[in-house]
């Protein structure tokens, strides 16, 4: 469904993607990890056309996106949903207000219909009676509960995670994590999720691609990802789990 | 010297790119108006929080400046006799020049400086940037009501500073150092014309399209800090008054 082709990007003239080819499988939840710095945000910024390559091209089911803009580009968009890293909740308007807003404002729905279909996803992320909070009284799980339920309300093929547990504590992330593999597996939507959390990833993710040197170093399922021999990925994702799960990482 | 000239000529350069893609950007906002859905619930709020509260802030301002220039002119005017045509000095200048001028500026100050750092923080946190993934075009949903606000409601402002400050200057002029009230108002009535009403809204309008289209594209392209969201603010502030004193000269020397 999403491909990319030889895509390249440089943000203040450092060479950040450097040829990346990757095709997500449709359906599944694909996480992509890698360095800081390594550019996986900026990746799923072009997959939504947030950003576009220097070079390359992004592909989202038979339509390439990396020249377009406005209305065509805004056609594709309709496909996606983003949980963004701060979750990106509009400051002023309520959590209701914030569920209600791409329904209200892309759909043009109005009254009880909105409200139950709010009231429905609230529901569903664990934030049943917190529709009238603004997105400053909660908490950061809770703002992710949020902007996890925004997401949801279309009812989008497509949903990109930015690095959705970053500055939470290991229970609240495992928390937001089982709730973004209950929603994957309900809704069956493909997602795409940015994370550093390993080796938590490994076991909610049904594909990993690691990002290295600007790169695609490889692509493979959770389970064959940590079987890898190759040094530089070893190396990369043992330090997060040796300490937690080191039976994994030897293979 | 070669270097000197060399920066010069790189700072010129990045000055003209930075005005064609702000005339880029507010020709996008008002293309984006036009089309649908059209948003008249959001361009309310905007004249509400443009228009609306910045009132206090205007009529204050509008009531002091016609007292002080009531005063002035009263001063100057007594040494040739001629107080008589108080009123007419005190409302020409508001409506031609100090109307439009001053409430642009209260405008920039409260409001502007404001529409910058909302823009700015939306941009910081993402939330232009969730717009754009709901497909929803930011330059439509924010900014063009923005722009549109201005234009309507610095114009009104003007016109309530116009009125108060011209009653300013009567409380001054007339009740204080008692100039005849019938010569205050007839000599406004004798000397103020349709062109310099004409005037003052033509500026007023070009003011309010200035400050929104300013402060809504340094809020827009706000660099990702708080650093540099106080940057973006303070230019914006800066910017927008300087233009508006310097696009009132030119306009004036069109107009007279």
């Amino acid at each position: 469904m999403i491909r990319l082709i030889g895509v390249e990007k440089k943000l203040g003239g450092q060479p950040v993607l450097q040829g990346i080819d990757l095709s997500i499988p449709v359906g599944k939840l694909t996480t992509i990890i890698g360095r800081s710095g390594e550019g996986k945000s900026v990746l799923l910024k072009h997959m939504i056309g947030l950003m576009q390559p220097d070079r390359g091209e992004v592909w989202v089911g038979d339509v390439e996106i990396s020249r377009l803009s406005g209305t065509r580009l805004n056609d594709v968009r309709k496909r996606f949903a983003m949980l963004f890293q701060g979750a990106a909740l509009f400051d002023s308007l309520s959590v209701f207000e914030n569920v209600a807003f791409p329904l209200r404002e892309k759909l043009r729905m109005k009254g009880p219909a909105v409200a139950r279909r709010v009231e429905e996803k609230l529901e569903e992320v664990g934030l049943a009676g917190m529709g009238h909070k603004f997105p400053a009284e909660l908490s950061g799980g809770m703002r992710k509960r949020a902007g996890l339920a925004r997401a949801l309300v279309m009812e989008p093929e497509i949903i990109l995670f930015d690095e959705p547990t970053t500055g939470l504590d290991p229970l609240m992330a495992k928390s937001i994590h089982d709730l973004i593999v209950t929603m994957h597996r309900r809704f069956g939507f493909t997602a795409v999720m940015v994370s550093h959390e390993i080796p938590e990833i490994f076991a909610i993710s049904d594909w990993v691609a690691m990002i290295w040197k600007g790169k695609i170093a490889a692509m493979a399922t959770a389970a064959e990802f940590q079987r890898t021999t190759d040094p530089d990925i070893h190396e990369f994702i043992s330090v997060g789990g040796t300490v937690a799960l080191p039976g994994l990482l030897v293979g | 010297m070669t270097n000197v000239i060399e920066q010069l000529g790189a700072s010129a350069v990045m000055r003209v790119r930075e005005m064609g893609r702000m005339l880029l950007f507010v020709l996008s906002a008002f293309a984006w108006l036009v089309r649908p859905p059209f948003r008249f619930h959001q361009i309310m709020k905007q004249l509400h929080f443009i228009g609306y509260r910045s009132t206090f802030v205007v009529v204050l301002t509008a009531g002091f400046t016609g007292m002080v220039l009531a005063l002035q002119g009263y001063y100057s005017l007594r040494k040739f006799g001629a107080e008589g045509v108080l009123g007419s000095a005190v409302a020409l200048s508001m409506i031609r020049e100090l109307g439009p001028v001053l409430a642009a500026l209260m405008v920039t100050a409260r409001a502007g400086s404001a529409m910058t750092a909302e823009i700015g923080i939306m941009r910081i946190t993402e939330q232009i940037d969730a717009l754009d993934t709901m497909a929803i075009n930011p330059l439509q949903y924010l900014i063009a009501p923005k722009l549109v606000a201005g234009v309507i409601g610095v114009p009104l402002l003007v016109a309530i500073f116009d009125v108060v400050g011209i009653y300013g200057g009567s409380l001054v002029g007339v009740d204080l150092l008692g100039v005849s009230e019938g010569a205050y108002w007839s000599s406004i009535e004798s000397a103020v014309e349709w062109k310099d009403v004409y005037g003052g809204i033509l500026k007023s309008i070009s003011f309010g399209l200035i400050v929104s289209c300013v402060c809504c594209y340094k809020g827009f392209y706000t660099r990702q800090s708080a650093e540099g969201l106080g940057r973006a603010t303070t230019e914006a502030v800066v910017l927008s008054s300087v233009l508006i004193l310097v696009w009132d000269y030119f306009l004036t020397s069109v107009l007279l």
